[in-house]
């Protein structure tokens, strides 16, 4: 039955005009309504937390916009298609992560917080050092995830805009630089926040309606789905039904696969700009509430997955997305030609796009936020700001810088291996910020030396293992193949590097004196109740 | 403790005794229903999670015996992690509207009002 849509259109379909002009309509109209939604950002509240005026469920789409990343997209469909089922435990670590957010993070944040994660751990603490370290794990974590971000757009303009040429790549990932920086220096954190909105509905709708369309084809019998894709020719048969097409190889790689597994579902609540969104909202029942529309948002998207996964197997089949310019990246934009031809494969080429641009934005903005809060504020000027619009001023110059240095790093990255730059971004979360969020709401012995440890020492432990891992050097897919420095088997470290730094903000806790019932009493009150949290702003 | 800039609700009238609030009957309650929910739910939802992960991890042959055509255990059983997600998100949901806000919206009338 598949045999007659994937007749023979390859590649050589895609028209570069038609995706050109789908993603500028899409830029065009995002930037008209950010220049709207910018004209009342005015005060350091509307800038980094845009007025704290959007809804719960508007923040749960901007929230979904966030974090469902090019790669959770392409990657997660091209990895169902080639290698099974082993695809769809990503999006499953993906998912339950967000009840670490709704349980224990996000209305306790949104309660004692401004405008970052430094306040929040700053709080009861002694302030510059505090927040200097939780400004150097912001900014690492959001350079890495940057990072992989634009290096992942690298791979996509080639494979969707037809261009091969070094110099046409690097424009173009120069002009998606530029435009996600428009969006951050006029609409802040609104502006960012709409682009956000925008992206998930085109997302979640396209992916939507592409998974009916799959099933509609098997008279929607899943099963019949999964058949068509055991049979292909050139695929892995009957092992894409079960676990261990990727990761059963040898002991070593299932290590690897649970030290994966726990990173990304403890890491999800310690992505700083994941936090920002819940400062977005009036109140802690609203966080709340855009914490309950993500996760059916993202549970929903990483359902359609799951069937465009196999949908692209079944359809399209392993030996053609192989041969694609983009390998496994272009099983979802080769099952959309498949299904709608040019048109559908624009949309979603557009689609795609529009996810870089808005990830990277909603990073951009959380980075800049960090260093001018926390770095400028406090630690330089040591909380003596003249007035706010300076901070703005900086945060707005940072915002530029790091888009800089991210056009340059994804021009840098193009042809790395990108898949460990995130799992770096998200075993940094989990074992520098994680531990240190948790401890600072719960534990009420927690100091300042313990805070320290565990930043620093989770963020320390991270990136030395990485180095010295074979993500790095000394295997197929490292980064330097000719080198070979790794002694560290495991490509994520999260196994060891999130225990180390739980013991480690236990251990710096119990040797330093210092404690201070009195902000822990304020803190403790205040996060529970929301009594003096800030308020909404009057436009 | 010199440096602490951060804290004050919004500079209107004296700060409130937080530590009176804290050690108040109410408020001790309001923190035990909350823990009392989240901790047992968390490590509910972190062992189901790791159980699967292991299962997946070590148990290939089990996740792959068929159930309804060529949906297999593995398949159920992620799935089964979709479902429970959402239903934890529903519980907790109910259980901070009946059990939470009532206590903690009048425990911030009172700081709130105490304060003015």
């Amino acid at each position: 039955m598949s045999a007659t849509l994937h007749s023979a259109q390859g590649l050589e379909a895609i028209n570069p005009v038609l995706n050109f002009s789908i993603f500028g309509a899409f830029v065009l109209i995002t930037l008209v309504i950010v220049f709207r939604a910018s004209r009342n950002t005015k005060t350091a509240a509307d800038y980094y937390a845009a007025g704290r005026s959007f809804s719960g469920p508007q923040n749960g789409m901007a929230i979904a916009g966030d974090y469902l990343s090019a790669a959770s997209f392409l990657g997660i469909v091209g990895a169902i298609a080639l290698n099974g089922y082993d695809g769809f435990l990503y999006s499953i670590g993906f998912l339950v992560a967000w009840l670490v957010a709704l349980l224990l993070v996000a209305e306790l944040m949104r309660n004692t917080a401004k405008f970052t994660m430094g306040d929040v751990l700053a709080f009861r603490m002694r302030q510059r050092p505090i927040r200097a370290a939780a400004a150097i794990s912001t900014l690492a974590v959001s350079f890495f995830y940057l990072l992989a971000q634009m290096a992942g757009g690298g791979a996509l303009v080639n494979l969707l805009l037809g261009i091969r040429s070094e110099a046409g790549q690097n424009a173009i990932i120069a002009a998606v630089g530029v435009v996600m920086i428009l969006y951050v220096l006029i609409g802040g954190m609104k502006g960012t926040t709409w682009v956000q909105i925008i992206k998930a509905g085109l997302l979640i709708a396209g992916a939507g309606a592409m998974t009916v369309w799959v099933l509609a084809i098997y008279g929607f019998d899943f099963s019949g789905v999964l058949a068509d894709a055991v049979a292909q020719e050139g695929g892995k048969g009957e092992a894409l039904l079960a676990p261990g097409a990727q990761y059963g190889m040898n002991e070593i790689s299932k290590l690897n696969f649970l030290s994966l597994g726990i990173a990304l579902v403890l890491g999800t609540a310690g992505l700083p700009h994941v936090l920002m969104r819940f400062y977005t909202v009036p109140t802690a029942k609203d966080a709340r509430r855009s914490v309950v529309w993500a996760i059916a948002l993202i549970g929903l998207f990483y359902l359609f997955t799951l069937v465009l996964g196999y949908g692209a197997g079944a359809l399209v089949g392993p030996e053609q997305i192989n041969d694609a310019p983009g390998g496994v990246n272009s099983a979802a934009p080769l099952l959309a030609l498949a299904l709608g031809g040019p048109l559908l494969l624009g949309f979603i080429a557009a689609v795609a796009f529009a996810t870089i641009l808005a990830v990277v934005a909603g990073l951009t903005i959380t980075a800049s936020a960090s260093f001018a809060h926390d770095v400028y504020a406090s630690v330089i000027k040591k909380g003596k700001v003249e007035n706010q619009n300076s901070e703005v001023r900086v945060a707005r110059i940072t915002a530029l810088v790091i888009g800089a240095v991210s056009v340059l790093g994804g021009i840098l990255a193009k042809e790395q291996n990108v898949a460990f730059l995130v799992a770096l971004a998200f075993a940094v979360a989990a074992s520098a910020n994680l531990p240190t969020i948790l401890y600072t709401l719960f534990w009420k012995r927690f100091n300042t030396q313990g805070a320290l440890w565990s930043i620093y020492g989770g963020l320390i432990v991270t990136i030395t293992l990485i180095v010295f891992s074979p993500a790095v050097s000394g295997s197929e897919t490292a980064m330097f193949k000719n080198a070979d420095f790794a002694w560290f088997p495991l490509a994520n470290p999260g196994l060891v590097s999130i225990p180390l730094a739980f013991f480690l903000g236990w251990l710096g806790t119990m040797l330093s004196k210092e404690s201070n019932d009195k902000k822990q009493a304020e803190m403790e009150v205040r996060s529970l109740t929301g009594a003096g949290a800030e308020k909404a702003a009057e436009h | 403790m010199t440096d602490t800039e951060n804290g004050r609700p919004d500079g209107q009238g004296p700060e409130p005794d937080w530590e009176a609030v804290q050690a108040s009957p109410e408020f001790q309650e309001l923190r035990r229903r909350l823990r009392v929910f989240v901790f047992p739910m968390t490590a509910f939802f972190l062992g189901w999670y790791l159980l699967y992960v292991l299962v997946a991890d070590y148990a290939h042959d089990f996740m792959a015996i068929p159930l309804f055509g060529n949906i297999n255990i593995g398949i159920v059983f992620g799935l089964l992690q979709f479902v429970s997600t959402f239903i934890i998100t529903g519980l907790y949901v109910r259980y901070a509207g009946r059990r939470l806000d009532p206590i903690a919206d009048k425990i911030r009338h009172q700081v709130e009002e105490g304060a003015k």
